[in-house]
């Protein structure tokens, strides 16, 4: 026990907490949309984040960007990194969907045989940029100077740190506001909480489900890219642990719930750097686990409860 | 729901067909078939002439024992909380390592005995089982998962962190279990590996044995009742909480018990030996072969540890070639390899066992025109 260093370092493990949560709370979307609708893990969609690291690692280094940008050229380069780490996350997520998925669901598959086909895409997409990338990690580029605008208590707010909160709450408010407001957004709520009824009614069933997946891998994309902003380097496994520590934040808040996601998020990269400050850094998986476990046990469905259903305008 | 009546009739499909063909047979035929089930497993198995075709590039007697028996055992475990009692269990290599944690730590520090290890491993494991299982299974389905696959960590991290554990250097210099008497096939040294894969035998016929006669048992049905729907289960007076827990501690202990006879083989282990990888491996050999099907378990435990052995020059693409096969497989026979005759009846009927949501609709819409 170092309480010591928690005093010392509240505000800066505070601010780096809320950069990583926004991050997992962004990852934690695709895992809770697709459970509202198809009431499945989705457990390659660490994958689909991987993917999303790599491509925008890939457009950086084809066009040579390697150096730190200003001006128009900055937003380009992160406007183009975005772009292709969404496009590729989105794309493996229409895939994901399309091979592992959909000729389950249409042979009435139970759900460890959805389970077992996604371990098994997850295999085959990390064994894929393995191949192609080596299993060293790659550098993504700094392209921006990550200066210090103000500070709070002993922490310093730096412009990176600035981006990715920003753009994640962005990011998040869309979501919550497209499937809220939307007729697609209408169509997930209705497949969630009834999907007989909602076929009946008229929804597409396939198609929605095709855009759950592709919101939650634009999602995972976003994730992706200020993964790669914050960290620099990615690899084939780099989606594992935050893949995990996602699905954690999109139980902690009550799977299925989009504003849950956003609270799990938060609570489990807080959770995580107070634990590394308290207990040392060797411990802060196990600090988020525990933490899990002992909320389920008094919140059995999660904080906020799940359903994706239930989220009204 | 006819067709889960008829999958339900007694001795249905291929498997009441062996069953009904071994019963119609005179006694000494039965122990004729006996005495040829354990010649094929004892001589023929382990022989040079097999090795060639199944492990050219590795030891085929030691292949047995490690990785095809322990994922046999280890997935026989599993398979009683997945495919009897029907809970997702993300983090079960945990119990292993305990097993083989409790080896390496009982026999190179308190110096005990490998037969005084086993029972004790199954004991250590079963109570991490219960005190894991106690608050937590009254969570359900996919909450349930994650609070293993975070045991799972848990325990990995704390056997990396902890001083007593040897931290990532692992424990070296375990004891081999002694030798039992002076024939040769029970003489466990390294580089003689035949033994171990006769213990390792043993240890699944009767590990099958026990969990055959629980199936059978009111614990049995009671695990298919709460499989099949928890909340009539409840209300027809079966204590569900009781019997998951059962099911997880049972679980838990044939774990361990593997994690024992894995320690004192390797005579040397560490946390790499231990990582989530084996979790969704041996979940992967229960849904792959069938999962509430013993058989189909065996046989998928096979598949998934043999394949990865047998093609080692193709060691780069070999995960790539596995993933492929896990998707097209569940695509083509989602029910697994050998489904249980339950399975595939509710597979003939379009309800899959509870399927993903979304999926009934199409099934369901014409269960009821």
């Amino acid at each position: 026990m170092h309480l010591h260093s928690f005093v010392t370092q509240f505000w800066p493990s505070t601010v780096d907490g809320v950069t990583l949560g926004s991050i997992y709370a962004l990852f934690a979307l695709g895992y809770t949309l697709v459970y509202g609708v198809l009431k499945l893990i989705n457990f390659a969609h660490s994958e689909v984040f991987m993917v999303g690291t790599m491509s925008a690692m890939w457009i950086m280094h084809f066009l040579n960007i390697s150096a730190i940008q200003s001006g128009f050229a900055l937003v380009g380069a992160l406007l183009l990194a975005a772009l292709f780490s969404m496009g590729g996350s989105a794309a493996t997520a229409l895939a994901l969907e399309r091979v592992a998925y959909r000729p389950l669901r249409r042979r009435g598959a139970s759900r460890l045989a959805a389970l077992i086909s996604a371990i098994g895409a997850s295999f085959v997409l990390q064994q894929v940029f393995e191949v192609y990338y080596s299993n060293q990690y790659s550098n993504f580029p700094r392209l921006f100077k990550h200066s210090t605008l103000f500070n709070i208590g002993s922490a310093q707010i730096t412009t990176d740190r600035v981006l990715i909160v920003v753009a994640a709450v962005v990011m998040m408010v869309a979501l919550e506001r497209t499937v809220a407001l939307t007729k697609l957004g209408r169509g997930i709520r209705a497949v969630a909480q009834d999907p007989e009824t909602a076929t009946l009614m008229g929804v597409n069933i396939d198609r929605t489900i095709m855009y759950t997946f592709l919101l939650g891998g634009i999602m995972a994309g976003v994730a992706a890219v200020l993964w790669n902003v914050r960290f620099e380097q990615t690899r084939f496994d780099i989606g594992f642990l935050p893949g995990i520590k996602a699905f954690t934040a999109a139980v902690l808040g009550g799977i299925g719930n989009i504003r849950g996601a956003l609270l799990g998020g938060l609570i489990i990269g807080l959770l995580e750097l107070y634990g590394a400050s308290v207990f040392g850094s060797q411990w802060r998986d196990t600090t988020v686990f525990v933490v899990l476990v002992l909320v389920l046990l008094f919140r059995p469905s999660g904080l906020l409860g799940e359903s994706l259903a239930r989220a009204r305008a | 729901m006819t067709a889960i009546s008829r999958g339900m009739a007694p001795l249905g499909g291929f498997g009441g067909r062996v069953r009904r063909f071994w019963r119609a047979q005179p006694p000494f035929l039965q122990l004729l078939g006996v005495l040829l089930l354990f010649f094929a497993l004892a001589i023929l198995l382990p022989s040079a002439a097999v090795a060639k075709v199944m492990a050219p590039q590795s030891s085929w007697p030691l292949v047995l024992f490690y990785p095809i028996g322990c994922y046999v055992l280890l997935a026989l475990g599993l398979n009683v909380v997945v495919g009897e009692a029907g809970m997702l269990d993300l983090g079960y290599v945990a119990f292993f390592a305990v097993g083989g944690y409790a080896m390496a730590l009982l026999a190179t520090k308190q110096h005990w005995n490998f037969w005084v290890i086993v029972p004790g491993g199954i004991i250590l494991a079963a109570a991490s089982g219960l005190i894991l299982g106690a608050p937590t299974l009254r969570l359900r389905g996919d909450y349930l998962a994650i609070v293993t696959l975070g045991f799972g960590q848990i325990i990995d991290q704390a056997v990396n962190n902890v001083g007593w554990t040897g931290g990532p250097q692992g424990i070296s210099s375990i004891p081999h279990p002694p030798d039992i008497g002076h024939l040769s096939i029970f003489t466990y040294q390294i580089g003689h590996d035949r033994p171990y894969y006769y213990l390792i035998l043993a240890a699944i016929f009767l590990v099958v044995f026990l969990i055959s006669r629980l199936k059978n048992s009111r614990v049995g049905r009671a695990w298919v009742a709460i499989r099949e729907d928890e909340d009539a289960a409840e209300l027809m007076g079966v204590p569900t909480y009781r019997f998951r827990l059962w099911a997880f501690a049972i679980g838990a202990s044939v774990g361990g018990f593997t994690g024992v006879f894995f320690a004192s083989q390797q005579i040397f282990i560490n946390p790499g030996q231990f990582t989530y990888a084996i979790s969704v491996l041996i979940l992967v050999c229960v849904v792959l072969g069938g999962s509430g099907n013993m058989p189909g378990v065996i046989l998928g435990a096979f598949v998934v540890a043999w394949l990865p052995e047998r093609f080692r020059g193709f060691d780069k693409y070999k995960i790539l070639f596995f993933g492929i096969a896990l998707v097209a497989l569940m695509i083509f026979r989602p029910e697994g390899l050998l489904p249980s005759r339950r399975k595939k009846a509710e597979m003939a009927d379009g309800a899959g066992g509870g399927g993903m949501g979304a999926a009934l609709i199409p099934a369901s819409l014409e269960v009821d025109q």
